[in-house]
This record gives structure tokens, C-alpha cells and sequence, in this order.
């Protein structure tokens, strides 16, 4: 049973992470597409047409990924836990319902049209089907967030036999961390675009891209990460402020705070030593916890043992934590700096190049840390205060899901160097292609928008 | 407005009506797959751009009815997914490789092309496979005795060969020219085989499985049991007497194949829903018994009435887009 249990949490976690990679892309990586197509109508200059098809290319890429493995997911609910929809499937059900039916058939269907359609429909139809699976894929954000806050900060249910019903279904959606977490996961969605669209223009650029595309996509890409950054860091305050409020222990596990005191430090860096309910190697600022938390330099903050037995591990918690905020300072300075110099005229050095390069992935590393951080930190329960995750588990034979386990890790392995690989590959491809192609002469011709469908 | 013990049976029409629907859409996607020449670039380009702007909406069904048993049914959802854990997990991987292999292969270099075609084919061929594995298992009732193995493989075969006349259907109706004759070719050949294989489920079933033997041998599904075989049967070899007429001048007739291979499935798929309703779990759990709680089911079947008919418009609206023979798969 534990060794299920174990396995089916490393399993799970294997899928979500390697999973969310791709939504965290798509979600926002989809109204970018949007604006490049809406530019490209407004000045029917070719050069967003070229920065359209290069990104949805990779926009279709990462979306098969995320649909496949969202897929499993769906399927493990079944196969590994059972009880999580035995207890509460009441609610996750019709939520995970409305994410099929209102999100992933309209962002499938017209994914269809977006990619390969521009030739058979009029140009407003095809921006419009860009604008439809842009939308999908927030919608799709939309109702797994909420049924993921909802698993946080439950409510707007009552509990009979054991087994959750939803009295009011309004208060199980907008349930209180709800507008907090899409809000903070939206706009990580759009940090994680605008960072791997600046990053792989960079990489083109750095291979000797000259044509305009991908100096003005990065140019987008700056800008928007500039806008999008502080946004983010003002979302991320409220939404601890939420959390402090609604799960203390987690905050309290964020900030690897033991003992219930007033005035707390932040802790910049220490080594959680849960054994002696302990840190080591504290480097801390003064009073600056309470600060942030209760905007009182003496104001209190429960500690973990407040509620020894019921929160989550610290260590991966607090790490997480420092890592998300970590890359986010990062995100915020090379931002800044770069649209200062963008702002400026003034040319973009090799090395700069090179360090947004470094950065193309960063907003994957401060999602999976954020990630972590919150779903690690509901631990030991699967739905606060309901679920323990321990009491979902499936009672199959250890080896079925060893042998699962390993199957996706390999697969999930393979994807990903096949993913990454093929993106740069296709960076490269296009630092050679010629600037007008002539198909664009077709699109900048507006009598030839839309051919004649053929005979059936 | 529904009275509380409809609401199963609402959702239980559902959720046949996404797995028909998924059954007929992936069924001619997988299909494609499953026959994808590997010696051929030219061909696999135009069969797999055939389905290239199809296949994800079609997975979709799929998410739609494991979905909605989740819904409806999460006491059936969790004894079928235990029961069939390692042939889920194979469908999974073949639903991953397809799906990624879909889009790998259409960005790489041409060496590495011809390698995420075999991935792609491969896919289809696991996810077939395991499919009609689960869906053998499912009728025997989730036993584990060698005869529930043996059908289960049987079934296996069946359903990859089902999918396979689908796809072949879909491609007589989609290309033209030597690709096309090669289709009307794969038709014949796995409409012969399907032939064989709903004979021997016609024949098997009831006399492994003493519940089916019962359904069928009283009325009044006994009546749907005479009908649907023999339909399904004169289907068949009306199909083949039209397969040896086809390509007709003009391109008439296309269509007819695959028309009538979903009336087929159509058949096959009432006639194993007679033979368990109003079992979720054969023997084990009616839908009743299985059903969530009556405000949930509500919930989201306002919803699924308002949303239902739009997915159906913009699919339809879809087809039309991509309506007639296939272009080269271009990316934009």
C-alpha cells in the first residue's frame, strides 16, 4: 500500500510537471499568436505573417504535447485514485466536465482551421479561429484552476456519508484562492511565452538571423515581459496574503517558519531540518517576514508547530519558493534592462543575447517551482481539510504501476529532448529562409485572400 | 425539469452517443495510421494531411466520454480504469506517441521524418490494439480466465482491423488516384476480416458469457439480436460489391464506402449496448447504482445541452472547411 502510494504520488507528479510545461507555453503563446495575426491585418506588412507562422508552428507543436499528456491525467484519476472521485468527484466531476465541453473542443476544432485552413477560409475567419483556440485555452485554464483552487480552499459544499455535494456551485468555482491562482497562473503563462519567444529570436538572431522577424518578435516579447513582470509580482504578494489567510501552514512551510513569534526575519537562505523541527545556515533580514505578511514590522506569524501532523513537508516547500522568487527578480531585472535599451535604440550585445538565450526557459523553472509550492504545500491532503491524499489511493499491485511509471518516464524523457531539439532546429531553418516567400505575395494581394474551395 | 432517476440514463445516452462519435472520428484517424505505408513518403504525407486537421477535435471524444463517466459514473470509472490498468497505459503511450509524432514529423529533417512515421504508425497501432483489448475485457467482465484473455485478443484484432476499414473508407473518400485504388485495396482486405470478426463475436459471446447468452435469447432485445447481425452482414457485402465497381468516372460514389462502414459501426455499436444496458459494469454495476449525486448531474447537463450543439455546429462547420480531396499539408 505505501509503495502504491509512493509511486502513484512520483507518478503523478511526473505527469503533471512534464505536462504543464506545455499549457504554461500555449495558454499565452495563443494571444500572442492573436496580436501577430491582428498586426499583420492592421498593416499588412509581411514580416507578422512571418512571425505568425513561425510561432504557431511551435505553438501546434507544444499543443499536441500538452493535449496527449493532459490526456493521462484524465485517465489516472481513474486508475490511481480512486477515492479522490469517490469523495469529491461530486464536485471535480462537472468542473472537469465544463473543461472538456466549453475549452478543449473549441481549441481542437479550430486549432484545425488556425493551422491549416489560411488558404481555405477568409482572413477574418482565420483570425478569428486564432482568437477562438486563444480563448480555449484559457477557458481550459479557467475551470481546472478553479477545480485546483477549489481543492485548496474548498467551499460551497456540504459533506453526507462522507462523500462531498455541491450546495452552491458559484462558490466552488469563485471559491477564495480562485482569482488569486488564475490570475497568478495566467500571467506566469505569459511570462513563460514572452521569455521563450525573446529566447529563441535571441538564438536566431545570435545565429545570424538578419531579417526583421525575429528582431521584432523579441522586441513584442521584451516589452510584454516588462509589463507582464511587475504585474506578476504584485498578483504573487495578494496571492500569499490569500493563502496566509486561507492555509497558514503553508505560508508557514514557504518561509520555514517554526515557532509562532511576531517580528519574524525573511529568510534569504537556510537548510529546513524538519527532524529537529529547525533551520541551519540562516541568512535572514530583520523583521521583514511580518512585513510583508501582516505589514507590520512586530506582527505574528504562525509557525509550523501550530499544526504539527497536518502540514505539508517543508524543505521542497521553502526551496521552491525562494527558487520561484529567484527567477522572478532575474525575469524583472533582464526585462527591464532590456527594454531600457530597446527603448533607447541602441543595439542589443552579444551578450546580452546570450543571457535572454539562458533565459528562454525560465518561465518553465519559476511555474514547476511555483507549482510545487503550492500543491506540495496542500500536502498531506489532496483536498484541504476533507482528503487526506493518502486516503485516495488506488489498492492495485505495486508492480502494475512500477511498470506504468517507468513506461511514461521514458517516453516523457524522449519527448523532451525531441521537443527541445526540434524547437532550435526550427530556429535554424529559419535564420535560412529567404525574406518574401511566395505565398506572402498571395496574402498581400487582398482579391486572393481566400482560393476557391474544389469540387467534393 | 429532469426528474432525478432519468438523470443516469440521460447521461449514460451521452456517453454512448461521445464513444460512437469517437468510435467513427478517431476510428478513421487511427485507421489511417494503422495502414500508413512506410516505403511511401508521398502517400503517408497526403493520408496523414488528410487527417491533419481533424484528429485532435477527434481525440477530444475520447477526453468527452472518460470524462463524462468521470461525471456521471465514478464508481464504474474507477472499478473499469483498476481493472484494465495496463492496457490503459499502453492506449496512453500510443495515444502520446501518435499525437507528438503527428507534429514532430512534419518539422524535422527527412531522415528523422521517416522515423516519426513508423512512431506514428506504431502509435496508432498500440492505442488500436489496446483499445479493443479493454473493450474485449469489458464483455467478459473484467474476468481473468484464459478464455477472457483469448477474447480480448480477438477483440484486439477486431477493433484494429475495424479501425483500419474506416480508414481506408476515409481515404477513398479523401485522395484519388493510385492512393485511392490502394485504399479500395486495404477496404476489401479488412472488410473480408471485419466480416470474420463480428461473425465470431456474433457466435463467441453468447456462449462464453452466460449474461450476453440470457440478453440475447429473450425478448425483446432478442428481435434487435436477429436484425443487427444480419444487418450489418448485408452491409458488408453490399460494401465489397461496391468496393469492386469503385473509382467510378467522376469520382461518384466516394463517399458510399464510408457511409456505409459507420452505419456498420452504428450496428455494432447498438448491438453491444443492448446486449449490457443497463449495466456500466457488466454483471457488477447498473447505471443507477453507479450514478453521482443528482445536483452534480444537473449541473453539468444544463451546460452540456447548450454546448453539445455548438460543438457539433463548428465540427460540422470544420468538415466543410476541409471539405474534398486532400491538398498537401501545409503549416501556417
Amino acid at each position: 500500500m505505501d509503495d502504491v502510494f509512493l509511486l502513484s504520488r512520483l507518478q503523478f507528479a511526473a505527469n503533471i510537471s512534464f505536462h504543464i510545461l506545455f499549457p504554461s507555453i500555449t495558454i499565452a503563446l495563443g494571444w500572442f499568436l492573436f496580436y501577430f495575426k491582428l498586426r499583420f491585418n492592421l498593416s499588412h506588412h509581411p514580416v507578422w505573417m512571418r512571425i505568425y507562422r513561425f510561432w504557431v508552428k511551435i505553438f501546434a507543436l507544444s499543443f499536441a504535447i500538452g493535449v496527449v499528456t493532459g490526456i493521462t491525467m484524465s485517465f489516472q484519476f481513474g486508475t490511481n485514485w480512486p477515492g479522490y472521485m469517490e469523495r469529491v468527484g461530486n464536485i471535480a466531476g462537472p468542473l472537469l466536465g465544463y473543461e472538456v465541453l466549453t475549452a478543449f473542443f473549441l481549441e481542437a476544432t479550430f486549432l484545425g482551421i488556425m493551422l491549416f485552413g489560411i488558404h481555405r477560409v477568409p482572413s477574418w475567419l482565420h483570425t478569428l479561429a486564432t482568437l477562438l483556440v486563444a480563448i480555449g485555452t484559457t477557458l481550459s485554464a479557467f475551470w481546472i484552476i478553479a477545480l485546483n483552487s477549489w481543492m485548496q480552499t474548498p467551499t460551497g459544499f456540504e459533506m453526507r456519508d462522507g462523500v462531498a455535494h455541491a450546495i452552491d456551485w458559484w462558490s466552488i468555482i469563485f471559491n477564495p484562492s480562485f482569482p488569486y491562482r488564475l490570475s497568478h497562473v495566467l500571467l506566469a503563462s505569459g511570462l513563460t511565452a514572452a521569455f521563450l519567444i525573446a529566447g529563441i529570436s535571441a538564438y536566431r538572431i545570435i545565429r545570424g538571423d538578419n531579417k526583421k522577424a525575429p528582431r521584432l518578435a523579441l522586441k513584442t516579447a521584451i516589452y510584454a515581459a516588462s509589463f507582464l513582470i511587475p504585474l506578476q509580482i504584485f498578483v504573487g504578494d495578494l496571492h500569499g496574503l490569500n493563502t496566509l489567510e486561507h492555509q497558514p501552514q503553508k505560508v508557514a512551510a514557504m518561509e520555514g517558519v517554526w515557532e509562532t513569534k511576531q517580528g519574524v526575519p525573511l529568510l534569504l537562505f537556510a537548510i529546513p531540518d524538519e527532524k529537529n523541527r529547525t533551520n541551519h545556515f540562516e541568512i535572514a533580514i530583520p523583521k521583514v517576514t511580518s512585513m510583508i505578511l501582516t505589514h507590520d514590522p512586530n506582527g505574528e506569524v504562525q509557525g509550523l508547530n501550530d499544526f504539527i501532523g497536518e502540514h505539508p513537508p517543508v524543505a521542497p516547500v521553502f526551496y521552491s519558493f525562494r527558487i520561484m522568487i529567484g527567477v522572478g527578480v532575474l525575469m524583472l531585472a533582464i526585462a527591464w534592462f532590456s527594454s531600457y535599451k530597446l527603448l533607447r535604440n541602441k543595439h542589443l550585445t552579444n551578450t546580452h543575447l546570450y543571457a535572454l538565450i539562458a533565459m528562454t526557459f525560465s518561465g518553465w523553472l519559476a511555474t514547476l517551482a511555483g507549482w510545487y509550492v503550492t500543491e506540495i504545500g496542500r500536502q498531506p491532503y489532496l483536498v484541504s481539510g476533507i482528503l487526506k491524499t493518502s486516503e485516495a489511493v488506488t489498492d492495485i499491485a505495486p508492480e502494475n504501476v512500477v511498470f506504468s511509471f517507468t513506461l511514461y518516464i521514458l517516453v516523457y524523457l524522449v519527448l523532451m529532448v525531441a521537443y527541445l531539439h526540434t524547437l532550435f532546429l526550427m530556429a535554424r531553418k529559419a535564420v535560412q529562409i529567404e525574406e518574401i516567400q511566395p505565398e506572402e505575395l498571395i496574402k498581400l494581394n487582398p482579391s486572393s485572400t481566400s482560393q476557391p474551395r474544389e469540387g467534393i | 425539469m429532469f426528474a432525478d432517476q432519468d438523470l443516469p440514463i440521460i447521461f449514460a445516452g451521452l456517453m454512448a452517443l461521445s464513444i460512437i462519435v469517437y468510435a467513427i472520428l478517431d476510428g478513421y484517424d487511427l485507421g489511417v495510421g494503422i495502414l500508413l505505408p512506410l516505403e511511401n513518403d508521398k502517400q503517408a504525407d497526403q493520408m496523414i494531411a488528410s487527417i491533419g486537421p481533424f484528429w485532435d477535435a477527434n481525440e477530444t471524444w475520447l477526453v468527452l466520454a472518460v470524462g463524462l463517466m468521470l461525471i456521471a459514473f465514478p464508481s464504474a470509472h474507477s472499478v473499469i480504469l483498476k481493472a484494465l490498468y495496463i492496457p490503459t497505459a499502453f492506449m496512453l503511450i500510443g495515444l502520446i506517441l501518435r499525437g507528438v509524432a503527428f507534429d514532430f514529423r512534419a518539422k524535422v529533417a527527412q531522415v528523422n521524418k521517416h522515423r516519426w512515421n513508423q512512431v506514428f504508425k506504431l502509435g496508432s497501432v498500440i492505442t488500436s490494439c489496446s483499445q479493443g483489448y479493454m473493450l474485449g475485457s469489458f464483455v467478459m467482465g473484467f474476468e481473468s480466465s484464459l478464455t477472457a484473455y483469448l477474447f480480448a485478443s480477438l477483440s484486439a484484432l477486431g477493433v484494429t482491423c475495424a479501425y483500419a476499414l474506416i480508414g481506408s473508407g476515409w481515404l477513398i473518400l479523401k485522395t484519388t488516384e493510385d492512393l485511392q485504388l490502394k485504399a479500395i485495396e486495404w477496404a476489401k482486405f479488412s472488410g473480408k476480416i471485419s466480416f470474420v470478426g463480428i461473425l465470431a463475436v456474433c457466435v463467441v459471446n453468447p456462449l462464453i458469457n452466460q449474461f450476453v447468452f440470457e440478453r440475447w435469447t429473450t425478448a425483446p432485445f432478442a428481435y434487435f439480436v436477429v436484425i443487427i447481425p444480419f444487418a450489418c452482414f448485408t452491409l458488408l457485402f453490399v460494401g465489397h460489391l461496391v468496393l469492386k465497381q469503385l473509382p467510378l468516372k467522376n469520382d461518384s460514389g466516394c463517399w458510399l464506402p464510408f457511409m456505409i462502414i459507420v452505419v456498420v459501426y452504428l450496428f455494432c455499436f447498438c448491438g453491444l449496448a443492448f446486449s449490457f444496458y443497463p449495466y456500466v459494469v457488466p454483471g457488477q454495476l447498473t447505471i443507477w447504482q453507479a450514478a453521482s449525486a443528482p445536483e452534480s448531474l444537473r449541473f453539468i447537463l444544463y451546460g452540456a445541452l447548450v454546448v453539445i450543439p455548438c460543438i457539433l455546429a463548428y465540427t460540422v462547420f470544420s468538415y466543410r472547411v476541409f471539405w474534398g480531396k486532400v491538398e498537401d499539408l501545409r503549416y501556417y
